[in-house]
């Protein structure tokens, strides 16, 4: 059910101000969600001021730069920095992205960021992903075959075949697209949403698997599939470009063309 | 520590405001109103077929400011929800769902929703008047 307001309990405070350090050339605001899991109180909003000549040019930079040097306690996920692991998917500036993709100067005036929006928070910027993970599981991610392997060589594709397969496989599995779906934010319990949808067509394209049927019988459901309702959130904010509606939109089809 | 004290993290309260959510949730609200504005329609036919004095009634009421200000909003209502309908179609073929194509034709439903409505009120206007003298 739609839900326009936050439980009791996730209503966010104004938290601490840091004062800005001295001799500041390019002084930037950031105001970043706050909650431990200990002490029982709500979210809050901390806001840190970072000299932007003294700093790194990405979002990513910036959180890593607070926790190293200003606030120790600043708790976020993080690995790779260069766009590949989607460990540092969060909202910033009101859409969901990677902060090490996002440059500080795209943003205008302050930067506010938040968790992926509508997660339990595990703690500050960290949500917990063992629901969008247990619906990933559900699609069965691996390659589903009947017949027997050939003894002396892989199960080969073509040249078109294989290139079925772009703008699939690029997938980090960051989930910034499933937590800005608003479909997502009020079914999410029954809704796979674009990401793991994205990742159930990425199979069901792949020409060397043979359970296409049995993968679209497990889609054909009310609430797992049919919840898009292509609002195209997630397409326009995925950092790696992809097109998560469009698998969406193409699964919808297969499920017409079988009739 | 239980997990069901953990906050839920901000969603429609922080998230920014863009073209692919405004034109789906204008989709359903045009839809409702479509819904309330089709009693309207009911109402007034059915007056029709009461007599002239019921019909002469509803007129009074359709045409004070309040009744033309529901019927605008009805008719913004009808030319937004058939032109984003017909957006959405074309998305159920797979076709047109790259953002570039996704923007192009947000916009341009919006700017075809005002065109509809202002030639239909011109003709609905003229005609009024050629009755009414």
């Amino acid at each position: 059910m739609a839900e326009f307001t936050l439980p009791a309990n996730s209503k966010v405070g104004t938290g601490k101000t840091y004062p800005p350090p001295s001799n500041a050339q390019r002084l930037r605001r950031f105001h970043v969600y706050r909650w431990n899991p200990e002490g029982g109180n709500n979210p809050v909003m901390d806001t840190y001021s970072i000299d932007l000549a003294d700093c790194g040019p990405m979002v990513l930079d910036a959180l890593i730069k607070i926790k190293d040097q200003i606030d120790t306690t600043l708790t976020f996920r993080r690995s790779c920095r260069e766009g590949i692991c989607g460990s540092c998917a969060m909202n910033i500036d009101g859409t969901n992205t990677l902060a090490c993709l996002q440059a500080i100067d795209d943003i205008k005036g302050d930067v506010k960021i938040y968790p992926l929006p509508h997660m339990p928070v595990i703690k500050d910027l960290v949500p917990d992903l063992t629901h969008v993970y247990a619906q990933y599981h559900s699609i069965q991610p691996w390659l589903q075959t009947e017949s027997p392997p050939t003894p002396d060589r892989e199960r080969l594709q073509s040249v078109e075949e294989r290139a079925r397969l772009d703008g699939l496989w690029e997938c980090i599995l960051c989930f910034c697209c499933t937590t800005s779906c608003p479909s997502y934010w009020w079914n999410g319990e029954r809704y796979l949403g674009p990401a793991v949808l994205l990742q159930a067509y990425r199979w069901i394209a792949d020409s060397r698997d043979e359970k296409t049927g049995e993968r679209l019988d497990a889609l054909e459901d009310p609430f797992r599939l049919y919840r898009c309702h292509t609002i195209l959130n997630c397409t326009k904010t995925c950092p790696k470009n992809l097109n998560p509606a469009k698998a969406i939109a193409e699964i919808k089809k297969l499920m017409v063309l079988r009739r | 520590m239980t997990t069901d004290k953990r906050p839920l993290s901000p969603h429609l309260q922080i998230y920014r405001w863009q073209l692919t959510s405004v034109m789906s949730i204008l989709h359903r609200a045009s839809g409702v109103a479509l819904s309330l504005g089709a009693i309207l329609l009911v109402w007034w036919l059915v007056a029709a077929a009461e007599g002239a004095d019921s019909y002469a009634s509803v007129q009074t009421f359709l045409g004070s400011w309040f009744g033309r200000v529901l019927l605008f909003g009805w008719s913004v209502a009808l030319f937004y929800h058939l032109c984003n309908g017909l957006r959405h179609l074309v998305w159920d073929t797979g076709r047109g769902l790259e953002l570039r194509s996704v923007y192009a034709s947000g916009w341009a439903v919006v700017a075809a929703t005002a065109v509809l409505t202002v030639i239909a009120w011109i003709a609905g206007i003229s005609q009024w008047s050629q009755w009414h003298g």
